[in-house]
């Protein structure tokens, strides 16, 4: 892009002083007045941020030094809590102070594009609450989950820590620039910050690691639903119920989205009491008891027709309810944690913790808790979310601290609860639920004698214990429920009974839980086929300018065909693993994510460099040196390891061996099929693994060598603005944070003198 | 107890009017205030023809959803 006048005159990485319009009051705090609201430290404002920090200091003893019987939920909260309010206001601060530098003065994208559609000025505190909304889905109710084998105190940790230096870091950065940039996606500015073989290897990397999120996503909803008549009919439930909605907001009632809103939940919570009554008589039993693989060719045909029907039909009303369920649930989980306060009985690090043979995930705590653990504490999906949607809805420079940063620390919050939710289960039952059936057995007597026999402190179940949890819930059976989502919906039924309703309602809150997450899940899953679809239209389109015509009906259906069909493979793979599926594929899924996390942070690396940042470049190094010993070493051990559990290629070798030595059994693996599934599966996940890991090196890289040429060229000024846009003048105020200072105060009673006509006069750009 | 009512009828609407800002309920009205500020000259597109232009659009850009 060719640099305007305005951005050669800017020192390098220096404000833009924009002049903006004299008649009305400024657009931006003075600097001087914000600068020593910031630094004055009252003895109000210092005796409260003593007791924040000596809270959160007295969480962490509790949590991670005092080593009694039980530990009480409560501290996961303060912890937690009161770490994420010092990370926000010191560590975000230096971030905003030393990197974004945001110019309130500046227009957003908002302001100077805008269209009243895609780019509208959004109150600060409502969009906190529609990007969070759009980041947080299963992913953090999963992850945690399944993490709890080594303990509580891992993954407490790296949710925590890891979200306030790393992921909350990630998605303010990537959000910035996004704005500065019009709101352009991670993609281009991918292309544009590395060039062409950097964007390109970012472009496809982002494209297979859709295909696999999307595919465990799925293959989570399918574990979850299997042999489950009540799960598979009240989920089954949501597509009617989405129809109707689309229809009544397309040709009954147009725009009010709060009214059919409402409605569509009193329907959802119907369909769950509803699929109680189905899934008791008979013939509801018989239809609605699907084995998973034909659940798994359900989803995939549903996914291909979602993918294809109009938006408003399906799509858009799902995405109401999902909204509408999402911060319900999350309100109302962590009321229930603060006024049940469970007692943990889970021990800080577990048995598994210094071993490499876990049954629910395979692999040392290093790299694979961080690998298991990804939406919560560092997610590169969100950088997808982050650039491209929200920048264009953001109302001024300073407030995405509030909604990139913050917003991330709220799904860290989430992450937290489903951990709690998760261990507060009797561990006993939490290995039953997790493992797979080929270690379990499938029946409650194999899973409690397999289950009795691990050795675990203070773990002694019955077969009883494990069939009575699964009648209370309302299911058949919970043994070798893998994927996360069953044993958090045993673990919020568990806590919300003690809520609301006791035992007789735990089949309700069991399959409330399953269904929002399979609410959440389905959206992703849907959302994801059509953006991935696009992107392959468009990369083809390359070639074939044909395809980049969205509306040409055969382009978008084959290129839909294709990306249904790459992640239905691999959900297919998962389901029919006799390995168990969940326990191989999962950690692939944490990979993706954070090796998209790495080319984000890449990205970003490249543009602060750029921007001539370089005694602070350590706040982005740090995390992206992080996530790239750990996704590369994950992915190295799950290419190289010699221990089958843990590498694809040496199990891959083990079960070739065993074939041509012509053994009909094999490990885990009952049948030559089976034995075969296992040779073609691993070959499959070992070379996946190869792409990722090599494409991520190839952004990486090319991200390094632009760092480091921006800083053999520091002393040239013209780079500085890079590709941003032109700096335009702002014409409009609003706080940064949650509640305005005393100075935003003042200039917000100043502007709000002013005549509304003279604040708009001039109009969008049309 | 009738200003402890009002107080809880203006934190429910409160809420309620948050809720559908998440929810995109209020984008109607917005384009209504961008319209008009605007100063188009045209005459602005009704709720219906919005809705369905609305969601028309996504079809062609589609919005992700994070795990």
């Amino acid at each position: 892009m060719a640099e305007t006048p305005d951005q050669r005159r800017n020192t390098p990485g220096g404000e833009g002083r924009v002049a903006t319009d004299p008649a009305l009051p400024p657009t931006a705090l003075d600097e001087e007045v914000r600068e020593a609201e910031d630094r004055k430290w009252t003895p109000g404002k210092i005796a409260l941020w003593a007791a924040i920090a000596l809270l959160g200091g007295v969480a962490w003893f509790m949590l991670a030094i005092i080593r009694g019987e039980t530990v009480n939920a409560i501290w996961f909260v303060f912890a937690s809590v009161c770490t994420y309010l010092i990370g926000y206001r010191f560590y975000s601060k230096v971030i905003e102070r030393y990197i974004t530098r945001p110019d309130d003065r500046r227009a957003t994208p908002a302001e100077y594009k805008a269209d009243g559609k895609d780019y509208v000025r959004t109150d600060r505190n409502v969009l906190f609450g529609h990007h969070f909304a759009a980041i947080a889905g299963a992913g953090p109710l999963v992850g945690p989950v399944i993490a709890a084998q080594m303990g509580y105190l891992p993954g407490t940790i790296w949710i925590i820590i890891g979200v306030v230096l790393a992921g909350a870091v990630q998605d303010y950065l990537v959000m910035f620039f996004s704005m500065r940039r019009g709101g352009r996606s991670l993609g281009q500015m991918a292309r544009e910050e590395l060039g062409v073989i950097g964007g390109t290897a970012a472009l496809i990397a982002t494209l297979l690691i859709m295909v696999i999120i999307v595919a465990i996503l799925a293959l989570v909803v399918v574990n979850a639903l299997g042999e489950s008549p009540w799960g598979v009919f009240s989920v089954g439930m949501t597509i009617p119920i989405a129809l109707f909605m689309g229809v009544y907001l397309r040709y009954l009632r147009p725009g009010k989205v709060m009214e059919v809103s409402l409605i569509g939940f009193v329907l959802l919570m119907a369909a769950i009491v509803g699929g109680g009554i189905v899934a008791e008589t008979p013939w509801g039993a018989d239809i609605f008891s699907l084995d998973k693989v034909t659940i798994a060719w359900g989803l995939i045909i549903y996914g291909f027709i979602a993918a294809i029907l109009p938006v408003w039909l399906l799509l858009a009303p799902r995405d109401y309810l999902s909204t509408f369920m999402k911060i319900g649930v999350i309100v109302m989980l962590a009321l229930a944690i603060i006024v049940v306060r469970p007692e943990i009985t889970v021990p800080a690090f577990s048995e598994f913790a210094s071993r490499d043979n876990g049954p629910v995930f395979p692999g040392a705590l290093f790299p694979f808790l961080f690998v298991t653990i990804a939406c919560g504490a560092l997610s590169g999906f969100h950088a997808l979310i982050s650039s491209g949607t929200t920048p264009k809805l953001i109302e001024k420079e300073r407030q995405t601290r509030f909604i990139g940063y913050g917003g991330m620390l709220m799904e860290s919050f989430v992450a937290i609860m489903a951990l709690v939710a998760a261990i507060s289960i009797d561990r006993g039952l939490y290995f039953a639920m997790n493992s797979p059936a080929a270690l379990t057995g499938g029946t409650v007597e194999t899973a409690a004698t397999w289950v009795n026999s691990l050795g675990l402190a203070g773990v002694n179940i019955t077969p009883d214990f494990l069939a009575q949890t699964a009648a209370n819930v309302g299911e058949e059976s919970i043994v070798s429920r893998t994927g996360g989502a069953p044993t958090l919906a045993v673990g919020l039924a568990h806590i919300m009974q003690q809520f609301i309703g006791g035992t007789a309602m735990m089949a309700f809150w069991y399959h409330f839980a399953i269904m929002f997450e399979a609410l959440f899940i389905l959206t992703a899953v849907d959302a994801g086929t059509r953006v991935a679809r696009f992107m392959l239209q468009d990369s083809i389109g390359n070639f074939v300018p044909k395809f980049k015509e969205h509306s040409w009906r055969p382009g978008a259906w084959l290129c839909t065909a294709v990306m249904v069909g790459a992640w239905g493979a691999v959900l297919l793979m998962g389901v029919t693993d006799p390995l168990g599926g969940i326990n191989t594929l999962f950690p692939l899924f944490g990979i993706a994510n954070q090796l998209l996390a790495a080319i984000a942070l890449s990205v970003c690396l490249a543009i602060v460099a750029k921007r001539g940042t370089f005694k602070y470049l350590w706040i982005v190094a740090l995390p992206l040196a992080f996530a790239a010993v750990v996704t590369i070493t994950a992915s190295y051990q799950k290419i190289f390891s010699s221990t089958p559990a843990v590498g694809y290629f040496a199990n891959n070798a083990a079960f070739s061996k065993a074939l041509a030595e012509g053994k009909t059994e094999f490990g885990t693996a009952k049948s030559a099929a089976a034995m075969e599934a296992v040779v073609r599966n691993t070959a499959i996940q070992g070379w996946l693994s190869v792409i990722f890991v090599v494409l991520s090196i190839i952004v990486i890289a090319t991200a390094l060598l632009a760092t480091i040429r921006a800083f053999r060229n520091r002393a040239d000024a013209t780079t500085a603005r890079g590709n941003e846009d032109p700096a335009l003048p702002s014409r409009v105020f609003a706080p940064a944070g949650l509640i305005p200072t005393p100075a935003e105060r003042e200039l917000m009673a100043e502007w709000d003198k002013v005549p509304a006509e003279l604040r708009f006069e001039k109009g969008g750009h049309h | 107890m009738a200003a402890g009512l009002a107080v809880l009828t203006r934190g429910f609407r409160g809420f309620a009017r948050y809720m559908g800002g998440v929810l995109g309920a209020d984008a109607y009205t917005r384009y209504l205030e961008h319209h008009a500020s605007a100063g188009h000259g045209t005459p602005p597109m009704t709720e219906r023809e919005f809705w369905r232009d609305q969601t028309d659009r996504q079809d062609s850009n589609p919005q992700g959803r994070c795990c």
